[in-house]
């Protein structure tokens, strides 16, 4: 792998930038692997990149229906934070936010990490309880977290209409190592790295089933013909129900269109990340300008990759609402991505009724900023067979047992 | 933006409706006869398919009455609007899935 740094990029301006590596091959798929991962997004580069650094498994193969991070890691918000409510999911989210601290360096690819702090706002007495509760919870935990007052606020977004009739702003949670990153540089970059240390990186090769002996998974029926593996982890997100259902087991997982779209491009304006969870809008602004705005999901199960109009129509209320200055605004894109809902929003990052089969699912609405910790934790169930302490507790049987991790009603709602 | 029509009121805009989740789950007969996993089963378990689709909707801005609604979770297409208390529609069924929903009926017809 050549190595990106300002004298690479001085020795390739000589050439015109025209000798370059590619950044993976785009190899034929061996008989057999000792791991293979089915779906390429973040999670599952992630996945086979802590394979191969942290257990020194390479011989993997990811496996993915379409391109490279062209589902949920292209789609999202790019909001890195981990202040969660509860002690299982902050310990298992600040996990993530360490890794993110040091991802560029660690795969040599600038994923563009930039801490400008997670704002959470609060509109009334009870949301106020809740982020004090919330910032205490995280400040018990390590995870940076402040209070910030409404004065405060609009000192740091001068633009925020604090009084405002509709939705007034009576403080927020402010967690300053939060940020953003490059969303797509994320999977360029894992997979770069993935690629570098052997491992296969199979795209437009879709998994029609799974091969067991018994009940024992041995590889996955593919359309480029059958791979072998002795074990085999679903990293599917929106497609999770569909991949257990050719395993052969149920999962307690409902797919549902979450929305997003950008504006026009702005000069720089919001330096930081504004979230409000009560009304389920959120703004940042990339570096090209356009400001990201997030949406909520629609009540229905679907995997259409688009969604409801009154679903933006009621975001946009909410944006214009809190800041007048968009209101003139245009909105560039919208899309969707079909996000994967547990019941408890939380993910299930288990083993399966199916030996030798793992899953990794159930990110909903927040799987992002969670990329790198996910493929961590799920790196070391693969390579051991059991969980790691941090995802012991996301294990399917929590529903069994009824050990759910409620952050759905806690700070699991907006993400 | 979906326009559905209610068994009661017609067609209405879909920002009158909520859907609250797969239809035809039957509440256990016996509860205290069930285990840990029949449970889970019945509590979390979800179908979560892609294609058709037989979900519970409410028209909770307006008569505020359920009913059930076959749909496509792919192409998105409405096939059918029907009361909570009749079976699914029978043109959408294979014949296999027929006879499955005959046995459902007589065990709750028992019930």
């Amino acid at each position: 792998m050549q190595n990106f740094s300002i004298f690479s990029l001085l020795r390739n301006s000589m050439t015109y930038h025209e000798n370059w590596q590619q950044h993976w091959r785009s190899p034929v798929p061996k008989k057999q692997y000792d791991v293979i991962i089915v779906g390429a997004g973040g999670h599952g580069l992630a996945t086979a990149y802590y394979l191969g650094k942290v257990h020194g498994i390479t011989n993997v193969a990811v496996i993915e229906k379409g391109w490279l991070g062209g589902g949920n890691t292209g789609r999202n918000t790019t909001i890195v934070r981990s202040n969660y409510l509860w002690d299982e999911s902050a310990h298992l989210y600040e996990k993530s936010l360490k890794l993110w601290e040091g991802l560029t360096k660690d795969i040599n690819y600038n994923v563009m990490f930039s801490q400008r702090g997670v704002m959470n706002l609060a509109h009334s007495l009870g949301d106020m309880r809740e982020v004090q509760r919330r910032v205490t919870a995280n400040n018990l935990n390590g995870v940076d977290a402040v209070i910030l007052t409404p004065e405060e606020i609009s000192q740091r977004v001068p633009f925020m209409k604090i009084n405002n009739t509709r939705y007034p702003v009576m403080g927020a949670s402010f967690q300053p190592r939060g940020g953003v990153a490059r969303h797509d540089a994320v999977a360029w970059g894992y997979a770069r790295a993935c690629d570098a240390m052997g491992i296969d990186i199979i795209q437009n090769c879709e998994v029609l089933n799974f091969l067991k002996d018994g009940d024992t998974v041995t590889g996955v029926e593919t359309t480029k013909g059958q791979i072998m593996a002795s074990k085999v982890g679903i990293v599917t997100a929106g497609h999770s129900g569909v991949m257990a259902e050719k395993a052969g087991f149920r999962l307690p997982i409902e797919s549902h269109p979450l929305q997003a779209l950008v504006s026009e491009p702005l000069k720089p304006l919001v330096d930081t990340v504004i979230m409000s969870n009560a009304v389920h809008a959120y703004v940042s602004q990339s570096d090209k300008g356009e400001l990201v705005i997030g949406a909520g999901i629609d009540s229905y199960v679907g995997y259409g990759q688009r969604g409801s109009f009154q679903v933006i129509e009621h975001t946009m209320e909410a944006i214009c609402e809190l800041y007048p200055i968009f209101r003139r605004v245009r909105m560039m894109r919208q899309w969707g991505g079909i996000v994967d809902t547990a019941p408890d929003a939380c993910p299930i990052i288990s083993k399966t009724p199916v030996r030798n089969l793992f899953i990794n699912c159930g990110w909903g609405t927040g799987g992002f900023k969670a990329t790198t910790g996910s493929g961590w934790v799920f790196a070391h169930t693969l390579a051991t067979g059991e969980p790691h302490d941090l995802n012991a507790a996301f294990s399917l049987d929590r529903f069994v047992t009824g050990k759910l991790i409620d952050e759905h009603g806690a700070a699991g709602v907006a993400h | 933006m979906y326009e559905i029509d209610c068994p009661w009121c017609g067609l209405r805009d879909e920002s009158e409706f909520h859907c609250t989740g797969e239809a035809h789950i039957i509440r256990p007969e016996d509860p205290y006869a069930l285990d840990d996993a029949q449970w889970t089963d019945y509590l979390h378990h979800r179908s979560n398919p892609k294609g058709l689709h037989f979900e519970q909707w409410q028209h909770s801005s307006g008569c505020r009455k359920w009913f059930n609604v076959a749909r496509d979770t792919v192409t998105y297409e409405i096939k059918a609007v029907y009361k909570v208390d009749e079976p699914k529609p029978a043109f959408l069924l294979t014949d296999d899935q027929s006879a499955n929903q005959a046995t459902v009926e007589s065990s709750e017809v028992k019930a």
